[in-house]
This record gives C-alpha cells, sequence and structure tokens, in this order.
C-alpha cells in the first residue's frame, strides 16, 4: 500500500519537545523528525515509591523543579542554544492534567522567546513515533500495540496522522495490573520491573492464569487476572512468588501478543510496532519478535528507553504533526483526555 | 530595566510591563482556571501593544503564592522558562505581600488573605512602613477561626484583603473593628508585583531561574494521609 514515509534527507528543522504528562520530566532536541541530538530524562520513581503509585500533585511539584534545567541540559548535550531551536513541542494529552500544564506553560513561553511555533502533541501519537526514531524506513501500514501503567492500545496505523484504535482495556490498563500484582506480592513499586526480574527464576506454566478474551475482538481485561493472582495466592500460601510472577506475567503477554498478532493478519499489517513502559518487558519483547518472525512481518521494537515516556518521541510526533496541522495556537489548553 | 511580571496565584491571570518611569503596561482577566490558555497569549498582547520586544526584558517578576496551585505552576514554570531563554535573572514575591502593597497608605493592621479551599484560608499581617509595607507574620494557612483569634488577641482595627473574606465573610462578622478593602482587592495584581520587584530587580535582589519554587504551605494529600497512618497495600490491592 503505502510505501515508507522517510524525513527529506538534510531536513535541518530542530524540534525541542518536553513530556510532563505523568511521572516522567523529559526534555529531548530531535532534528528532522528522525535524528535525536539529545534526550534528558529525569525519573520522578523514587518520589512516588512510598506511595505505590504515581501521586498527581507530587509528580506536578517535581515538573515545576525539574523541567527547565532539563530542557537546559538537553540544549547542552545537543550542542545547541536556544535560538538553534525551530519549534518547542509539548504534550499535551492524555494525562494528568496538572502535570501537563506544566510542560505546556513551560513549551509556550519558550516558543515565545525564540519565536517559534509551538506544536501541541497527543502523548500516544508519541509512543507511535517512537517507532520511527528507532526504525525510519518502517512499513506502512503498521499495527502498534502501546501498553504502560495508563494504556493498553491496539492502533491500525495506515499513514502518518491516519489511525484507527482497534482495541483498549475494558478496566485497568496492563501496566496496572503489573503494578497491583507486584504490590500484593510485595515486591515493591514500579511493578513492572519486579516482576519482569522475578520472572526469570520462576515457572511461566506453575499456574494456568485466565486469559481473559483472548479469543474475542481487540479490546483487552486485565482486572480478572490480577483478581485470579491474589485469589490463588492467598489459596497456595507455599507456592514460591517467582512462580506466580512467572505466570502472571505469561498470561498478560500472551493475551498482549495473540491480540497484536491477529490484528496484523486482520489489517494485512506490514510491521508490529511496540511502545509504552510495558514495551520495556523482557518476555514482551521477545515473544513479539518470535510471532514476527514466524508471520514474516517486520517486528519494530524500540530500545526500553523509548518505549517509556520521553520527550524524542513527542519531538519526532512534533515534525510530523507541523507538516500536517501547522502550529498549535498559544491559546491552547491540555486535554486530558485526549484520544489517538 | 525592564520588568515583565506574571500572577496567576489565583483564579485570575495577570501581567504588567514596568521599566524606571514606572508601570508601562498590564492585563488581568478573572475567568476561571485557564491559566495555560491566557498567559503567554497575554504576555504576547502586553509586549506588542506597549511596544516592546520581548528581547527587552532585562528581569522577570512572578506571584509565587501562595494561591491555587495549578495556576501557580502555571505562572512559576513560565516564568522560569521565559528568564531561562532570555537569560535574564528572577524576582519571586508572595501572593500576600502583593495584596498588602497597594493599601500600604492605610493606619489599619493590614490582613491579606486568599482563599485556600477546604474551609481553609493562606493569610499573613501587615503594617505600613514609610516607602511600602512591612510583614508582621508568617505565610500561614489556618481555618477562618484560627484567623479570627489571632486577630482577636491583637485587638486592632484591620483592613481585610484578598478573596479569603469575601469566601468567608463570617471572619468580618467576627472580628471588631473589621473593613473590608473591597473587590479591588480581592485578587493580587500583576501591577503591584511589578511595582514592588523593579527596585528589587535594580538592587540585583533577585534569584537565577532555576531557584524559583511556588510557595504551597500545604503538604499534598498524598504525603499527609502517610503521615497520618500505615498503610495496609495488601488489603488496598
Ligand atoms: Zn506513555
Amino acid at each position: 500500500m503505502v510505501s515508507a514515509v522517510v524525513p527529506p534527507v538534510g531536513d535541518p528543522q530542530r524540534i525541542l519537545g518536553i513530556e510532563t504528562s505523568c511521572d516522567e520530566t523529559a526534555a529531548a532536541v530531535v532534528a528532522g523528525g528522525a535524528s535525536v541530538l539529545s534526550s534528558v530524562i529525569s525519573s520522578q520513581v523514587d518520589l512516588h515509591a512510598r506511595f505505590g503509585g504515581v501521586v498527581p500533585e507530587i509528580a506536578s511539584r517535581a515538573h515545576v523543579e525539574l523541567l527547565t534545567p532539563a530542557v537546559a541540559q538537553a540544549l547542552v548535550e545537543a550542542g545547541l542554544e536556544g535560538e538553534d531551536i525551530n519549534a518547542v513541542a509539548a504534550t499535551v494529552g492524555p494525562g494528568l492534567a496538572s502535570a501537563l500544564l506544566v510542560g505546556v506553560s513551560v513549551a509556550k513561553s519558550l516558543s515565545l522567546v525564540w519565536k517559534v511555533p509551538f506544536v501541541g502533541v497527543n502523548h500516544m501519537e508519541g509512543h507511535l513515533y517512537a517507532c520511527f526514531l528507532h526504525e525510519p524506513d518502517l512499513e506502512l501500514p503498521l499495527v502498534a500495540l502501546l501498553v504502560s501503567g495508563g494504556h493498553t492500545l491496539l492502533v491500525h496505523m495506515e499513514d502518518h496522522g491516519r489511525y484507527q484504535v482497534l482495541g483498549t482495556t475494558i478496566d485497568d490498563a496492563v501496566g496496572e495490573a503489573f503494578d497491583k500484582v507486584a504490590r500484593f506480592l510485595g515486591l515493591g513499586y514500579p511493578g513492572g520491573p519486579a516482576i519482569d526480574r522475578l520472572a526469570t527464576t520462576g515457572n511461566p506454566d506453575a499456574v494456568e492464569f485466565p486469559r481473559a478474551m483472548e479469543r474475542e475482538g481487540y479490546d483487552f481485561s486485565f482486572s480478572g487476572l490480577k483478581t485470579a493472582v491474589t485469589r490463588y495466592a492467598q489459596a497456595n500460601p507455599d507456592v514460591p512468588v517467582a512462580d506466580l510472577a512467572a505466570s502472571f506475567q505469561q498470561a498478560a503477554v500472551e493475551v498482549l501478543v495473540t491480540k497484536a498478532r491477529r490484528a496484523v493478519a486482520e489489517t494485512g499489517a506490514r510491521s508490529l510496532c511496540l511502545g509504552g513502559g510495558v514495551g520495556a518487558n523482557t518476555l514482551l519483547r521477545l515473544r513479539v519478535a518470535e510471532v514476527c518472525e514466524e508471520d514474516g512481518v517486520a517486528a519494530v521494537i524500540p530500545p526500553p528507553s523509548l518505549c517509556t515516556d520521553n520527550a524524542a518521541m513527542v519531538a519526532a510526533a512534533a515534525w510530523w504533526r507541523l507538516r500536517a496541522d501547522g502550529p498549535t495556537p498559544l491559546g491552547a489548553g491540555v486535554e486530558p483526555n485526549l484520544r489517538l | 530595566m525592564l520588568i515583565l511580571g506574571i500572577e496567576t496565584a489565583t483564579l485570575q491571570v495577570g501581567c504588567a510591563l514596568a521599566g524606571h518611569e514606572g508601570v508601562r503596561a498590564s492585563f488581568h482577566v478573572a475567568h476561571g482556571r485557564r491559566h495555560v490558555e491566557t498567559l503567554v497569549p497575554a504576555v504576547e498582547f502586553l509586549c506588542r501593544q506597549a511596544q516592546v520586544e520581548i528581547d527587552e526584558i532585562g528581569a522577570v517578576a512572578v506571584d509565587i503564592g501562595p494561591g491555587l496551585f495549578t495556576g501557580l505552576r502555571v505562572g512559576v514554570a513560565a516564568a522560569k522558562a521565559l528568564a531561562q531563554a532570555r537569560r535574564v535573572p528572577a524576582v519571586g514575591v508572595s501572593s500576600l505581600d502583593l495584596l498588602a502593597f497597594p493599601v500600604r497608605h492605610t493606619n489599619r493592621l493590614i490582613v491579606c488573605a486568599i482563599d485556600a479551599r477546604r474551609s481553609e484560608i493562606y493569610y499573613a499581617f501587615y503594617r505600613h512602613v514609610p516607602g511600602g509595607v512591612q510583614r508582621l507574620s508568617p505565610y500561614r494557612v489556618g481555618s477562618p477561626e484560627e484567623l479570627v483569634s489571632e486577630l482577636v488577641a491583637r485587638g486592632e482595627d484591620c483592613l481585610f484583603v484578598g478573596d479569603g473574606a469575601l469566601r468567608y465573610p463570617q471572619i468580618l462578622a467576627d472580628t471588631q473593628g473589621a473593613e473590608y478593602g473591597g473587590p479591588s482587592t480581592a485578587h493580587p495584581s500583576a501591577t503591584a508585583l511589578v511595582e514592588l520587584a523593579h527596585p528589587l530587580a535594580l538592587r540585583e535582589e533577585f534569584v537565577q531561574p532555576w531557584e524559583l519554587q511556588p510557595l504551597y504551605l500545604r503538604k499534598s494529600d498524598a504525603e499527609i494521609n502517610w503521615e497520618r497512618r500505615t498503610p495496609d497495600w495488601a488489603a488496598a490491592g
């Protein structure tokens, strides 16, 4: 169908991207929508760990403190002055309203001083474009599995700016299920990396947990799986925690991979892309690579640093947005419930 | 030196420009929680109408609160970014100081009170001194009753400014010899901000942009609750 769309060679447009939708404060400079000149991420994980999840007020306060230093560092690492930037982009949604406000306020202010366009970016579009940063020759159409603590999306992308959401979660996001199960098993926060680590020492076939809606449609449900794990653990206190973690992870990953694989087959997509924080999960990365190999489609699996929230993806998405729609008015607000 | 002032500590958004000759332009709009939509276009409009290039601004002043958290963050984040990008210093001034400044000529005790929601107010006391006001108390957050009992103990005639007295009219009723400054004194003004900040900037009493921080006076609910109870994650699962 559509051939690979590659940014014109030598396009010098340098975009500063800003990301503050959740608990990562990030700034990055990307040239021509494809070349990452710098990518700075100030993680707040330590600030939220004792609360077992992201606290919006704490995240927003930290963004105010961390963002402008992150911007300064992104410029230094890119070897640029502010005046060398051609546009400033920030995530406008979806995300935590009070956190988004900080990034948008900073981005608009910078665009005013540097006299360059402001571009409001959809965070999920950012995750999609992280795949283009990883694989600029990515073949369209593609199916993307965007999975994090806040989202579980299966997206069909026909062309730039043309998306169809095939499926989403009807209850918990998959990352949320990882966090809740990890908390229940006493593995701490964040739960994803903790389960990933422990699962390597456990038997994934120890317990056969339910794979909800695996054969039906493209929507997901993870609340039942989470409950099944906690019930089983309470009823069988002698089962090793590593076995529970491995069995839970296997059930969650198999549902994601089964649906994504079916979406690729049914839409005739050429590539399957992975994005979002759960995209850093070792088993998920492995299984996506395996099924793509079997099915003869391209697996696009960006490094974990491009899967988790970052600002390079925001700058990359902004490059395309700017070409398609032009600048975003300075009077625009944030959109916490923005859809793709 | 030209100074740009940003004021977003309450439901109002304000900005102003001042130079050696005094306040050159100001803009205020009180229209609900639209800080991020309004602020940067307002600054752009202000500069254009005052025929000032953004590159001429030599310092950025901002109301650091206490006040509405989301509003404060929009203003302080913008001030940090503007000052950093312009490579100029910043001045942070408290919202309560800004409320006191326009009524500095009164002989009464000046009581600045801002609605802090959840049945509380942010407040501080001031008195006229030559050339301005002097703060007599720390910045506090407390109930209207706590404020009234402090004022009863002082037993002075006082002048209330800020939206705290509008939100909790019983404060005025319960305080003998109290007077209210009127609706025009309900919000901190960006004009007062640049008037106060300009001499400070000339005396180099400024901070670097990264040193600006909102004055919250209140921890997040999660931290408050954390200190109150021992969490039981297993039960919460
Ligand atoms: Zn994300």
